[in-house]
């Protein structure tokens, strides 16, 4: 027997949850101790953000669309076609637009930070980094996390606007509604507490989709075939977390603002 | 096994230098496997060491111990007198500024350009924020590998001796006073590897470093001129200089040189 088998399985799992706790602490750590690397943090929010617009924009576009179309024969159906800019407002940027903007990055960056992390692991890069006295955490860690915190939420509002508006030309292929009306009464369906907490979630969506990418690639073994490891199992784990995550924002906004 | 020890200059050994690593009785484990035995050596400064061994009888590791990367089981391992496994992060950290390591892939940074490599470490190790002095050490370091044509490319773009040495001039930016290597030659055609050796030997000279180098090439462990040790099992096994240990009548010794004339 090898010794990986003789290892119980809830043992490993402990290990790796006081890895993954480990990993989470000399992040935060590594924010506040040493330079910021800031160059590298931009270069990390044109790489997260910017390159992430065309997908995200067309997915969204797509949704707001489909939506409506599967939308409107119900409301048809009680004679009130007229909801329709309110249902999706209301539906979109509350839980679907988040949500599926998120498991979008989730697959499209979780999966990118694993890979090349778990590459730079593979041909020694970060061990060279880290030999040469600089701190790996900080340049590659530090930027990526703090990167996808803060884009993922833009990308999330970009795309619900987006998906509102592939709302608005849905509705009107088979009904006509001027944009300034459409605007209006989207405008006046949402309130503060549809938008701020869906905000939120996408900061910790985020969050949550650099964590596991970062962490993934970090701790990914030393083969070729654990580069594709890594990646598979960075986007696996963070979609998993992006709906654990959001299952607890929606039971903590039904509290404080759906009484 | 004791070590068999080659070595017929009556006068070597005697010559005090200061001892820049020390290991003695060094252990190192993976699960049960024991991949370093009791690993005893001294590097004295401006030295070269070559380690010869067969693949898997932990050179590597003993290098990788000595910049902490790896943490030893059982044993001492001293360098400048200082037990490296006793160091917190920060004198870890001062530490590895004084040891230069020669990854055996080069381990360039492959989303940066060979100069940003190479001032990788001039920013974010010694903190350097004047350009011209970091445009001027990279154009150094770079001059002392023959590298300055390929500044500004990717490593994507290079060759593999070329990766190494640019490899070698990101690991001597910083002026060590240590470099390890780990098999510097390994992938490389013969001539690129002469090229790579002497230029091991240059930097040697050139920057008055001490050097433990891990090869299977006996061509670059005899141009390289230190003394060799040779380990097997995790352990040293025999030691001398090139010469003696090409006459040696230990089997396993030996077995290194029976290719050379």
């Amino acid at each position: 027997m090898t010794e990986e088998m003789a290892v119980p399985g809830w043992k490993k799992w402990l290990e790796g949850i006081g890895d993954q706790v480990g990993f989470f602490i000399n992040f935060f750590r590594n924010i506040f101790t040493g330079g910021f690397e800031w160059s590298e943090f931009v270069r990390q929010c044109y790489e997260i953000g910017y390159r992430s617009i065309m997908l995200v924009g067309i997915t969204s576009f797509i949704m707001g669309l489909v939506l409506v179309v599967q939308l409107r024969p119900t409301l048809v159906a009680f004679g009130s076609t007229s909801m329709l800019p309110k249902t999706l407002a209301v539906s979109f940027i509350r839980e679907l637009g988040p949500v599926i903007i998120a498991i979008i990055c989730a697959g499209k960056i979780a999966s990118s930070i694993g890979a090349e992390l778990g590459s730079m692991k593979v041909t020694e890069q970060l061990d060279a980094m880290e030999v040469s006295g600089a701190n790996p955490l900080q340049y590659l860690v530090v930027t990526r996390i703090l990167a996808t915190t803060i884009m993922v939420p833009i990308l999330s509002v970009m795309g619900d606007v987006i998906g509102l508006f592939g709302g608005f030309l849905a509705l009107n292929l088979r009904d006509t509604m001027s944009f300034s009306l459409y605007f209006a009464k989207v405008v006046a369906s949402i309130d503060f507490a549809d938008f701020l907490p869906a905000v939120i979630k996408t900061i910790f969506f985020g969050f949550a989709i650099g964590f596991v990418g970062c962490y993934k690639g970090f701790h990914s073994n030393k083969g070729t075939e654990s580069v594709g490891i890594a990646a598979n199992s960075a986007v696996v784990t963070a979609s998993l977390w992006i709906f654990v995550i959001d299952a607890i924002a929606v039971q903590v906004t039904s509290l404080l603002f759906y009484k | 096994m004791e070590l068999v020890k080659e070595n017929k200059d009556k006068n070597a050994g005697t010559e005090k230098k200061e001892v820049v690593i020390a290991i003695k009785g060094l252990q190192k484990s993976f699960g049960k496997k024991e991949v370093l035995k009791d690993i005893n050596l001294e590097l004295k400064r401006g030295e070269n060491i070559v380690v010869l061994g067969r693949s898997g009888t932990g050179k590597s590791v003993t290098i990788q111990c000595i910049v902490g990367l790896l943490k030893p089981d059982s044993g001492s391992l001293k360098v400048f007198d200082n037990e490296v496994a006793e160091m917190n992060d920060k004198q870890l950290k001062e530490l590895r500024i004084k040891i230069g390591f020669l990854f055996q892939s080069g381990a360039l940074y492959d989303s940066m350009t060979v100069r940003e490599n190479l001032e990788f470490p001039l920013t974010r190790v010694l903190k350097l924020t004047e350009q011209a002095e970091i445009d001027k050490r990279v154009e150094e370091a770079l001059d002392s590998v023959g590298l300055l044509e390929a500044i500004d490319k990717l490593p994507s773009d290079l060759s593999g001796g070329m990766r190494k040495r640019a490899g070698l001039a990101r690991t001597i930016i910083v002026h060590p006073e240590i470099i390890l290597y780990d098999e510097p030659t390994t992938g490389l055609d013969p001539i690129t590897s002469r090229e790579i050796s002497n230029l091991i030997l240059s930097i040697q000279k050139k920057y008055k470093t001490s050097s433990i180098i891990i090869t299977h090439d006996m061509e670059c462990a005899r141009v390289t001129k230190g003394r060799v040790m040779i380990m097997d099992e995790g352990a040293f096994i025999a030691e001398g200089t090139f010469d003696d240990l090409h006459e040696s009548n230990n089997k396993i010794v030996a077995s290194f040189f029976k290719d050379i004339l």
